[in-house]
């Protein structure tokens, strides 16, 4: 049998999961390691300017090719600085192995130079961590790793590695596990029979449905079968703020995203529903508004494949545990078996209902003579990209605009931190997308708080020549924060100026980029047309937008689903 | 309402931090805890008591146990007919012969043991449901004065045919 030094083990391991690319930064811990990766001609290494974004760019990776990202850091700091990028892809559900150095084991406990207790720090927030305390513990916690993280409802997986442990000096047996399996790990997987025939004749039986589709019908690689049923079924599709592109944004059947800065017809079609289909949505704050207001007269059915997201927020009448494509591919045989269909004569009258409210047009908004619209900004990029980028975003105001005017076309095409609401991630995020694949136009929507948040990382695109285009919706504020003070506390505006922007244009120039500034309407689609032309180059193109401009419809706060504000000025319940 | 949850898990190193870590993330709370590792020793089982305000906090509580990698089983035991134990280890001082009777003659109506006994300290133990222990400190109280007291948590098992098997 081969014979492996620890470190050799890690990186063998990751080669024959099949690993391309790994994102972190070395230090005193992972020294091993990475002499074993310099010397691998498998794997390539990214080397960011903050750990952080190495977890935000693996994150990305992962959302947008569906494989696990991959993340290599040394102890303590390196190791904490992890952690926010960690919580964002557990709230998001998106598989990542990270893996960390750890002070020699036998220095552990003794608050050693670099030493902390990452499995401690990170377990709230992991879907499962391993210690390494053998160099022959390494290969089977790396394929447990990967299981672990890719299968059931995704999640980030932590493994420590200690120093003595990656030793060049010991050699072992090595063997890659072919397969593992865990006795107390075992996802389900299809539906219950019983519970598919009920689910398919409740939603037959439905006259006012309504498809709540989620970030885990793209997880799950279920888009094929949203559209078929829903098509089939002529249901009306609203996405969550995850679940944007899980169906197509310019599809008829589509009426937006719904909660919170929802559509006027997602929000009133959820409020007057009968039935509310949820699959792989967790009926998160964001969208529920008031629970004891939810949806008082529909009945509710959801999938997921974690059982702890079913009830948790609002009780599910009827419940399935399964894979959403694999439990919606089961009511679809069903239906064909069956050859049921539901009554088109009331969905009909529900669609009529349904366009009524859509012809409110809430997403028409007042361009004005002196400032540019974030609105205008964002149909814009989506007419220059034809609307096929990989956007991500980071988050607040642009972040909310980007999913309400950029109808996104496909799964995996819309990359945001929606759970955790993490700012910073929008640059690494796009370098991620990018590196996984660098033929398509990626763009990442920021605004000017967000984007500081992550910069050092234009350093690491220069590095590695990553052309991205950075889309910059900047109103000198935390305009999310800014529009909460002047709508909810007496528009006192604390803390939410940016009292010093610096000048991005020469701030790219610095790192070797192109920085164009748009003041302007009229210099908009010029300069994002050089942006994605130049593909070779990262750009960074500064907006100068409206910074007085609210994101509407925004749901009022203690309401039913269907209480919005529709403006500065509208407001429905009124 | 009062929930006894019994969970049989994975015996690794960190197994337990990730449960208690769990109660403590998600708010929940617990009462008493007790684990150790059962005939199999690749399996720990533990025993959790907790107040809960409602069902679906239960409920939620025992499926966010489950979704625990480490844990293959989790039942809860006050829904049908169980058996809960709590051992009691109370080391008492007294001060004179008719109250070290007293304590002699409290121990033997609560079937306690005395297991270990010096000039003026007597140390009993005592096993039942955590309402008899309740009641027995409160006598003996009455008699002597308490020096320590240890309770081990409760243990649970389910009567009859149903078991946690791995």
């Amino acid at each position: 049998m081969e014979m492996l030094s620890g470190a050799e083990m890690v990186v063998r391991s990751l080669q024959d999961e099949g690993i391309e690319h790994i994102f972190g930064y070395p230090g005193g811990s992972v020294l091993d390691i990475y002499d074993a990766i310099f010397q691998s001609d498998k794997i390539q290494h990214y080397l960011v300017r903050h750990e952080q974004a190495a977890v935000h760019m693996a994150d990305a990776y992962s959302r947008a090719t569906g494989k696990v990202g991959c993340v290599l850091v040394t102890a303590g700091p390196g190791a904490t600085n992890c952690i926010t990028g960690i919580v964002t892809a557990y709230m998001d559900s998106i598989p990542l192995v990270v893996l960390s150095g750890q002070v020699p084991t036998n220095w552990i406990g003794d608050d050693a130079f670099q030493e902390a207790d990452m499995i401690g720090i990170s377990r709230p927030v992991v879907k499962h961590s391993f210690s390494c305390r053998t160099a022959e513990d390494i290969p089977i916690a790396i394929k447990k790793a990967f299981y672990i993280a890719s299968t059931g409802r995704p999640g980030p997986v932590v493994i420590d590695l200690p120093k003595d442990v990656q030793s060049p000096l010991n050699k072992f047996p090595y063997e890659y596990p072919e397969s593992v399996e865990l006795r107390s790990y075992k996802p389900t997987l299809s539906g219950h029979k019983g519970q598919i025939k009920r689910a398919l004749a409740a939603l037959l039986g439905a006259k006012k449905p309504v498809f709540y589709v989620g970030g885990g019908s793209i997880i799950a690689n279920a888009s094929k079968q949203v559209l078929e049923l829903a098509e089939k079924l002529n249901l009306p599709v609203t996405n969550t703020l995850m679940g944007l592109g899980a169906f197509p944004g310019e599809h008829k059947q589509f009426i937006g995203m719904l909660g919170m800065h929802g559509t006027y017809e997602a929000n009133n079609s959820m409020h007057n529903a009968d039935l509310i289909f949820s699959a792989g949505a967790r009926f998160d704050d964001r969208v529920t508004n008031n629970v004891d207001k939810f949806c008082p007269n529909a009945k509710i059915m959801q999938i997921d494949i974690d059982p702890t997201s079913i009830s948790k927020n609002i009780h599910a009448d009827l419940p399935i545990v399964g894979s959403i494509e694999v439990v919606l591919q089961q009511m679809l045989d069903l239906l064909e078996e069956t050859k049921a269909t539901n009554d088109s004569e009331s969905i009909n009258a529900w669609w009529d209902q349904i366009n009524e409210w859509r012809a409110k047009d809430c997403l028409a908004y007042q361009t004005s003579e002196t400032h540019i619209k974030p609105q205008q900004v964002i149909q814009c990029l989506y007419k220059v990209t034809k609307g096929d980028a990989i956007v991500t975003s980071d988050v607040g105001q642009h972040q909310m605009v980007a999913a309400q005017y950029y109808p996104f076309k496909e799964p995996r095409q819309w990359i945001n931190s929606g759970g955790a609401g993490t700012m910073g991630f929008g640059l690494p995020a796009a370098m991620g997308c990018k590196i996984a694949f660098p033929d398509r136009p990626v763009v990442c929507v920021t605004g000017d708080g967000s984007i500081q948040m992550n910069i050092q990382e234009l350093s690491t695109c220069m590095q590695y020549n990553i052309p991205v285009v950075i889309l910059l919706l900047n109103n000198r504020s935390l305009g999310m924060v800014k529009q909460w003070q002047k709508m909810f506390y007496g528009g006192r505006q604390s803390h939410s100026y940016m009292d010093s922007v610096p000048d991005f244009v020469k701030l790219s120039e610095a790192y070797n980029h192109i920085g164009i500034k748009v003041d302007t309407i009229d210099q908009l689609e010029p300069a994002l047309e050089r942006a994605f032309e130049l593909k070779d180059r990262v750009v960074f193109v500064d907006v100068a937008i409206d910074p007085e401009e609210h994101v509407y419809p925004m749901q009022v706060k203690f309401g039913s689903m269907q209480d919005m504000y529709l403006s500065q000025t509208e407001r429905t319940d009124a | 309402m009062r929930s006894i949850i019994s969970v049989l898990l994975e015996n690794e190193p960190g197994a337990l931090a990730r449960v208690v870590g769990l109660f403590a993330q998600r708010a929940y709370n617990i009462e008493s805890l007790t684990v150790s590792p059962t005939n199999d020793l690749t399996l720990s089982r533990m025993t959790i008591t907790t107040e809960v305000d409602c069902k679906a906090t239960l409920e939620q509580m025992m499926k966010q146990l489950h979704k625990l990698v480490d844990v293959l089983r989790v039942s809860e035991l006050t829904e049908g007919a169980h058996v809960e134990r709590e051992l009691l280890l109370i080391k008492v001082r007294t001060s004179n012969n008719e109250d070290r009777e007293e304590v002699k003659r409290t121990c033997d109506i609560y079937r306690g043991q005395i297991v270990d006994i010096t000039q003026h300290l007597y140390t009993i133990q005592l096993t039942g449901a955590g309402v008899k222990l309740d009641a027995f400190i409160d006598t003996i109280n009455n008699a002597s004065e308490i020096v320590e007291v240890v309770r081990s948590g409760v243990c649970g098992i389910a009567r009859g045919e149903k078991a946690l098997r791995g």
